[in-house]
């Protein structure tokens, strides 16, 4: 779809609305993935969609209503059932108004040679990856995929929004008999993702990790790698980095915010607009994105907000507001953790007992105010001795608070990598803390 | 509809392929919330197209779009096709396929009361009677009262000549409380948590969930956690409400028994099982007592249906019997693979996907006993309730649970609430520990409708059968204190 056929719909969807106020929001999607196990591939599809969501106001009653059905008949149809939703309902007391439009910084995230990729590409750079493994009796798997996205938001009170972008995304996890290691790597230019630089780096991993053992279970030093970083932030985010929780006081910020609460080495902050990441100017109620701190030198900043939450204290939307409804709130999906300059190297000479962490596994929160989440390690797990890597270790069981694993930050790698988030990605270095707190392992 | 899937069989035919089928699926979905005394969402959603799968040159391809015409539908096939060839290029062997009986058949979903003719104002004014008795409780902080309802119509139709036509209806609804202290804040659910139960029922499921009736119940006991002592740490004996049972079944029975991840094709995401084909008729997975078995018949269950997602009668077979390791959740492809007979759980997220292994109805056969029975029982332990937090590894072997609520069990009686209860343990010898399971008196099916796997994420709807029931000297207390 092209961006004037979305702008045409959102237009179409406007005009049709009796209410006071109307949002009308179209995500298209085209995503293809091409996905491998046991060195074949056996899973190979492409899916395109769109949908339509409208947000209709009468006086402080709201209704929605969405559809993927975008003739002129139906978006009129969907418009009148939020309509007739929003006269059915109660009035929101909370509910100000939608926002108004901005100004809005332009951003270029498409790539062509992304929205063009193919199927036989896809494979080809499997087949490759496979090949590689093959020799050291590795067998592949993963998952290859490619795909647009295009996003358009208009409303009522001056908001009309147009971004499209692309995305590449290569992932494998690598099977021994005994071991697995796990690589990846992400782009919007499918130009960027290196199969063989993947599957010289998961290869590694598995034969370094063969024949694992067990280890004392108890609270140790860790180098956690970009992959595992990524992940634990993604969910102090859920937790605890959007103002729904904070307002609602089930954030950690209620009782920290102003306060030093991780190390002064942590510095993390979302911008959705820096374009080392997956830039999008806007978020889905078309207000501009803004760069929030949520750390800085260790000390608890601020939350990200949407319009609904931002009136609510007398502020303006951050950006972040996700497709409504949604039970979440504002959350922020690009995070930027400072770089220091440290190298892998050196977080592993410095450590004495430890652990060295590739990814987790399955994490989930336990007490989300207290940061306290559970997971395994996974495709990697190593430990180190003096100032060395000794031997692989059996996955580990963690349960353990967030906020304290970071005060305890004694390294930050010098060189960040992008990983793809909750939704949008990540850009984050390794980190080396003083304390991790495992609580069991598995016999693998 | 059967001149569409004509075209889309007739047109992969033509292109060379020995097998092709196409879902085409419409979805409602409507959502009513309240939060704390404001509408929090009320929602209405539809969703509709259409997926082919097709085999090429002994290789899977799968397209999919959301525009059903005549010429979108002959496009997407032959793209479907083009893909089954790339996919060609990486294989072993051909895929071959276990046999399954063409049927061209109807079914109606299993209704009293289509829960989308429900006046709007009839479910705002039962939500409002919840959140305002959940907001009549002091010290909670933020109270939630939902119902959900989806409305989805199916068309399958093969090359092997099967035309089948399901339609499904599904109702539910729950609530929360939320307390807030300093430096805590507690939740509790009911039903249960992630969104109260759901069944495979129109409206008339609604009332028996008695919303109404435990919304004081359930706030108070937010707001008792607060003050409640942590959760002891250490080995004793626990019972688990019927629905974190459910879950237990879920993570380390469901699905460590899904055949694609025994053998090794959801190792990049979901990851493996340790319960390996060479185990099947050998491991002692659990005791006795422990009876578990998949059951896509189940009235009202999540995961009923006549026909999966490759046109393959429903089926119920044993998983797990008198403990012992007996059984797979299968496809044609797995279960031609392995030898043994489809246990038909191959089912889509909708049209967009591809279909996967899913689990259908996962459920614990219950025992002799009654609840109080197996209370009076156990001289000290620990009686946990409602799920909270879950976490399993990419074998299904090492689990830890959380609870929002937990009850001391002295000499046979419940004592004091405890807050922040975890559990862990390593699966078989979690389920060899189980010594008494809750007759059917207690057996309640739940349904859960967050169920993630697959590349690109499918989420399936799915449902467990329990009873309380009773493990012996597990770790429980998990979380510094």
């Amino acid at each position: 779809m092209t961006k004037e056929q979305i702008l045409e719909i959102l237009k179409t969807a406007l005009q049709a609305s009796d209410g006071d106020q109307t949002e009308a929001v179209l995500l298209t999607e085209e995503e293809e993935l091409t996905r491998f196990a046991n060195s074949i591939i056996h899973q190979n599809t492409m899916q395109e969609d769109a949908t339509l969501i409208v947000r209709v106001i009468k006086g402080k009653k709201i209704g929605i209503s969405s559809s993927n059905v975008l003739s002129r008949e139906e978006v009129e149809k969907t418009v009148k059932k939020a309509s007739q939703i929003a006269s059915l309902s109660p009035q929101n007391q909370e509910f100000v108004s939608l926002p108004s439009g901005k100004p809005l910084v332009p951003i270029d995230g498409f790539v062509e040679k992304t929205a063009r990729a193919t199927p036989e590409e896809r494979a080809e750079a499997v087949k490759k990856l496979v090949e590689m493994a093959k020799p050291h009796q590795i067998k592949a798997s993963g998952a290859f995929s490619t795909s647009v996205m295009r996003l358009g938001v208009a409303n009522t009170l001056g908001v009309e929004a147009f971004y499209e972008t692309t995305s590449a995304s290569f992932s494998t996890v690598l099977l021994s008999s005994t071991s697995a290691g796990y690589a990846d790597r992400e782009s919007r230019d499918v130009a960027q993702i290196n199969a063989e630089e993947i599957a010289e780096e998961a290869i590694k991993r598995t034969i370094d990790g063969q024949n694992p053992r067990l280890t004392e279970v108890k609270e140790m030093e860790v180098v956690f790698l970009p992959y595992a970083v990524s992940e634990m932030l993604d969910y102090l985010s859920y937790m605890g980095l959007g103002a729904l929780s904070f307002q609602e006081e089930r954030s950690f910020m209620n009782d920290f915010r102003g306060k030093k609460v991780v190390s002064e080495k942590i510095t993390l902050y979302d911008d959705a607009l820096d374009l080392r990441g997956f830039p999008v100017p806007f978020d889905f109620e078309g207000q501009p994105k803004k760069k929030v701190y949520f750390f800085e030198e260790g000390i608890a900043r601020d939350v990200v907000y949407d319009s609904f939450t931002a009136f609510k204290e007398g502020k303006e939307s951050t950006g972040h507001a996700l497709p409504q409804p949604n039970a979440y709130g504002p959350l922020p999906f690009s995070l930027f953790l400072k770089t220091g300059d440290a190298t892998l190297e050196d977080m592993i000479k410095s450590t004495k007992d430890g652990v060295l962490i590739t990814r987790f596994w399955y994490v989930r929160p336990v007490h989300p105010k207290l940061t306290v989440i559970t997971g395994m390690t996974r495709d990697g797990t190593f430990k180190i001795e003096n100032g060395k890597i000794v031997y692989p270790l059996c996955n580990m069981r963690f349960t353990a608070s967030i906020l304290e694993t970071l005060a305890g930050t004694e390294m930050v790698g010098k060189t960040a990598k992008l990983e793809r988030g909750f939704f949008g990605g990540n850009l984050v270095p390794a980190l080396k803390v003083k304390s991790f707190r495992f609580t069991g392992q598995t016999t693998f | 509809m059967r001149e569409l899937t004509e075209l889309c069989l007739s047109t992969a035919k033509k292109l060379g392929c020995t097998y092709a089928d196409i879902r085409i699926i419409k979805r409602e979905h409507q959502q009513v919330s309240l939060k704390s005394g404001n509408v929090e969402a009320i929602s209405s959603s539809e969703n509709l197209g259409f997926g082919v799968r097709v085999l090429k040159n002994g290789a899977w391809g799968f397209a999919s779009s959301r525009v059903i015409a005549p010429q979108k539908i002959e496009e997407i096939t032959a793209r479907a096709v083009e893909i089954a060839q790339a996919s060609a290029r990486v294989k072993e062997k051909d895929v071959e396929l276990a046999p399954v009986d063409s049927v061209v058949v109807k079914v109606q979903a299993n209704c009293k009361i289509d829960p989308f003719t429900v006046p709007i104002e009839d479910k705002l004014n039962l939500l409002a009677r919840v959140d305002d008795r959940l907001r009549s409780v002091k010290g909670v902080s933020v109270s939630r009262a939902f119902l959900t309802f989806f409305k989805e119509f199916r068309v399958f139709a093969s090359t092997e000549g099967s035309l089948i036509e399901q339609e499904k209806i599904e109702s539910g609804g729950g609530m929360e409380a939320i307390a807030v202290g300093e430096g805590d804040f507690q939740i509790r659910s009911f039903p249960n948590s992630m969104g109260g139960n759901v069944a495979a029922s129109g409206y008339e499921f609604i009332p028996s969930l008695k919303l109404e009736e435990n919304a004081e119940r359930i706030a108070q006991e937010a707001v008792v956690l607060l003050t409640a002592k942590p959760c002891p740490s250490g080995e004793m004996d626990i019972i688990l409400d019927s629905s974190q049972l459910g879950l237990q079944i879920h993570e380390s029975c469901g699905h460590p028994t899904e055949l694609d991840r025994v053998l090794g094709t959801e190792a990049s995401y979901a990851g493996t099982s340790f319960m390996t084909p060479d185990l099947l008729g050998k491991l002692q997975y659990g005791s006795r007592h422990v009876n578990i078995y998949a059951d896509a018949t189940c009235p009202g269950g999540l995961g009923t249906f006549a026909y999966d997602d490759e046109g393959a009668p429903a089926r119920c077979v044993d998983l797990v019997k008198e403990g012992l390791f007996v059984g797979y959740l299968t496809s044609r492809e797995t279960a031609r693979a392995l030898g043994i007979p489809n246990s038909a759980c191959m089912r889509a997220d909708g049209w967009g996907r591809m279909p996967i292994i899913r689990m259908t109805n996962i459920n614990l056969k219950p025992g002799d006993a009654t609840l109080e029975e197996i209370l009076a029982d156990t001289k000290k332990g620990l009686y946990l309730i409602t799920n909270r937090s879950w976490s399993i590894d990419d074998k299904r072997l090492n689990f830890q649970f959380g609870t929002e609520i937990a009850y001391e069990i002295e000499d046979g009686k419940l004592g004091a609430i405890v807050k922040n209860a975890t559990y862990t343990g390593m699966t078989p010898q979690f389920w060899n520990s189980c010594d008494a399971v809750a007759n059917k008196d207690y057996w309640t099916l739940w349904g859960l409708t967050n169920c993630g796997k697959g590349q690109p994420s499918q989420v399936m709807h799915v449902g467990h059968g329990a009873s309380p029931a009773r493990f012996r000297k597990v770790q429980v207390g998990v979380m510094k204190r």
